[in-house]
């Protein structure tokens, strides 16, 4: 098929836009990690864009890394993503297997009364009365965790998957004994794992980037999960326990590149974990939008 | 005894009394319901718990008394609410982000797929999309970091636009929406852009191939035949998104506004968060987020109803 002038044109500026596109989504980040690179006070006599970092020093890493705060909100997190991640995979494998079998008297009506929440819910203020005042989840890490056990996108996705399951095998298996939680482990599961693997990906995700809930509920800054010092660092400017040594006019500059390190050391997991999972996800995201 | 249960079939003619259907129902389902039980507790608990406890919105709660113990009052906070002088200010400011999203938000992941959809090299299809959908996994806490350092009156955008009277954006009511749909956009485009590729996607290719015969060229087989193809899924994501133009979610507000922002930045969801998690003025609050939650309950269902008379297809 030969092209027009037009089109080769139109497929040309295409490729062009597309490659600028590509760099304003990642030179902040590259900005970033420039910047937490860089000598702290030339950074700040520095103007405009950087295309390296001015100075080769990892000072600012090394006062990030040893802040106790990070690190116990580095512990604290990976304990919400572990533990919150295995809890949301195991519930909404629970549920989107019930939901998915044929022949459940009640199925139908519980469906409903799940996806009822997806368009009412109480609000936030009895959410919070009832998980801090009502069943005394203040200032523990489970507060983060038990209220969001499951979503119920995530269970309609994970169930349209198992829907997908052919039947015959369930069948064979049940011939040779097995029940339900033997089919839903050894056969169900494993044979969805892209999507299963989708959904370990958005819950960890969801857990590792939320603050939400813990601004609400901890107030004791050792349960303080890493996004929430980061918030305390990156916008409440909050670095004086980082800066203690540092002459008070240069607190100023070196707070500037610990900020630009808290924000890579806090991403770097996420950025690491994000090129083998992604084969996964967009078929995770298709399948949610296939209507039942 | 085990193949027996999976043979019987259901009841084909009406059972005598519903309690025997139930009965084998419950018997040959053990398992299924044993799975089902933590999976409704925790909806029970979690989420019709909230809305039982939204009955103290129409009390004067006191945390001490307890919902059985507090003073009924009718709807004397929903008439505070109404008659606040915030109760304007808060509508506009959360229909105007809405409104600025769906006009903004809402084309832009259509034409990246659109874009990406008409490159032909693989390779270099691949990266587009592996650096589009990045953003969506950055931790909004960084994102709005980025944000402050990037827009102070210092930062990289004022260097660069390297104006006498520098601006301080992140202070400056006017220039709220346009940072915060702005970075919603920049985080987002890619990401959004997957469902409308693999609507793309489903198109049968034979169609292209019979444009190409009658001389189409790349622009009118888009014309004529991806957009053609995706207008379903996208009429359906529009009326669903015009269901909730009532609802802008807190959590990026809270970290990105301050008082000198309010006027701009002040929404329903943050109003609610401020009267009730930080000034524990529970009733009040309350009654603001069921005020929030019945108006887009209705909105949604008014979507969907629209989008059956449409497209013949919806949410439910």
């Amino acid at each position: 098929m030969r092209e027009g002038p037009g089109e080769r044109l139109f497929a040309i500026g295409n490729v062009a836009f597309l490659t600028v596109l590509m760099i304003v989504m990642v030179y902040p980040l590259l900005f970033v990690l420039f910047a937490s690179l860089s000598n702290a006070n030339e950074l700040t006599q520095h103007r405009g864009l950087l295309f390296a970092p001015i100075d080769f020093t990892l000072e600012a890493y090394r006062r990030v890394l040893q802040n106790p705060l990070i690190l116990s909100g580095y512990r604290n997190t990976l304990f919400i993503v572990i533990v919150g991640t295995t809890l949301n995979v195991f519930m909404t494998a629970l549920g989107a297997y019930a939901l998915s079998r044929r022949n459940v008297l009640f199925k139908n009506p519980i469906m409903f009364f799940i996806v009822f929440t997806m368009f009412f819910s109480g609000g936030l203020i009895p959410s919070y009365l009832l998980v801090g005042q009502t069943l005394h989840m203040q200032d523990t890490l489970w507060a983060l965790i038990i209220p969001g056990a499951m979503s119920t996108l995530n269970l309609i996705i994970m169930r349209t998957a198992f829907n997908a399951v052919p039947v015959s095998l369930e069948e064979a298996a049940r011939m040779d004994g097995a029940n339900d939680w033997t089919i839903l482990f050894r056969i169900v599961i494993p044979l969805s794992w892209p999507v299963v693997a989708v959904m370990i990906l958005f819950y960890g995700v969801g857990h590792w980037n939320a603050f939400f809930s813990a601004l609400v509920y901890l107030r004791d800054r050792d349960l303080y999960p890493l996004q929430l010092v980061l918030r305390e660092i990156l916008i409440s400017s909050n670095v004086q326990n980082m800066t203690t040594d540092v002459a008070s006019g240069d607190v100023l500059a070196i707070g500037e590149t610990i900020k630009y390190a808290t924000i890579i050391v806090a991403t770097a997991p996420i950025l690491f974990v994000y090129p083998y999972l992604q084969r996964y996800f967009v078929k995770g995201v298709t399948i949610g939008a296939i209507k039942e | 005894m085990k193949i027996v249960e999976i043979v019987e079939p259901l009841p084909q003619r009406k059972a005598p009394g519903w309690w025997p259907t139930v009965r084998r129902d419950l018997r040959r389902n053990k398992h299924i319901y044993l799975m089902l039980l933590p999976v409704v507790v925790y909806y029970l608990v979690f989420h019709y718990g909230p809305m039982y406890g939204a009955v103290i919105a129409f009390q004067d709660f006191n945390p001490v008394k307890g919902v059985f113990g507090s003073k009924w009052v009718g709807l004397q906070n929903f008439q505070d609410f109404f008659s606040s002088v915030f109760f304007g200010r808060l509508i506009f400011n959360t229909v105007a982000i809405s409104v600025l999203e769906i006009v903004f938000g809402f084309p832009a992941p259509i034409i990246l797929a659109l874009l990406i959809n008409e490159l032909r090299a693989n390779p270099f299809r691949r990266l587009v999309q592996t650096v589009t959908y990045l953003p969506h996994f950055i931790s909004v806490v960084v994102i709005v970091g980025m944000l402050f350092d990037f827009f102070a009156r210092d930062g990289v955008a004022n260097q660069l636009l390297s104006l006498s009277d520098p601006i301080a954006f992140m202070q400056s009511p006017e220039w709220f929406r346009q940072l915060f749909v702005g970075s919603g956009i920049w985080q987002q485009v890619g990401w959004g852009s997957i469902v409308y590729l693999a609507a793309i996607a489903t198109i049968d290719s034979a169609l292209y191939e019979a444009a190409k015969v009658d001389g189409a060229n790349r622009f009118r087989q888009i014309w004529h035949i991806t957009i053609p193809g995706i207008l379903p899924t996208i009429v359906i994501l529009l009326i669903l998104r015009l269901g909730s133009v009532m609802s802008v979610g807190y959590e990026k507000i809270i970290l990105m506004y301050n008082p000198l922002t309010y006027e701009t930045a002040d929404v329903i969801s943050t109003y609610v968060f401020r009267r009730g998690v930080l000034q524990a003025d529970f009733s009040f609050s309350a009654a603001v987020g069921l005020f929030n939650s019945v108006i887009n309950f209705a909105l949604l269902i008014g979507a969907n109803r629209l989008s059956r008379r449409l497209t013949g297809s919806g949410l439910w």
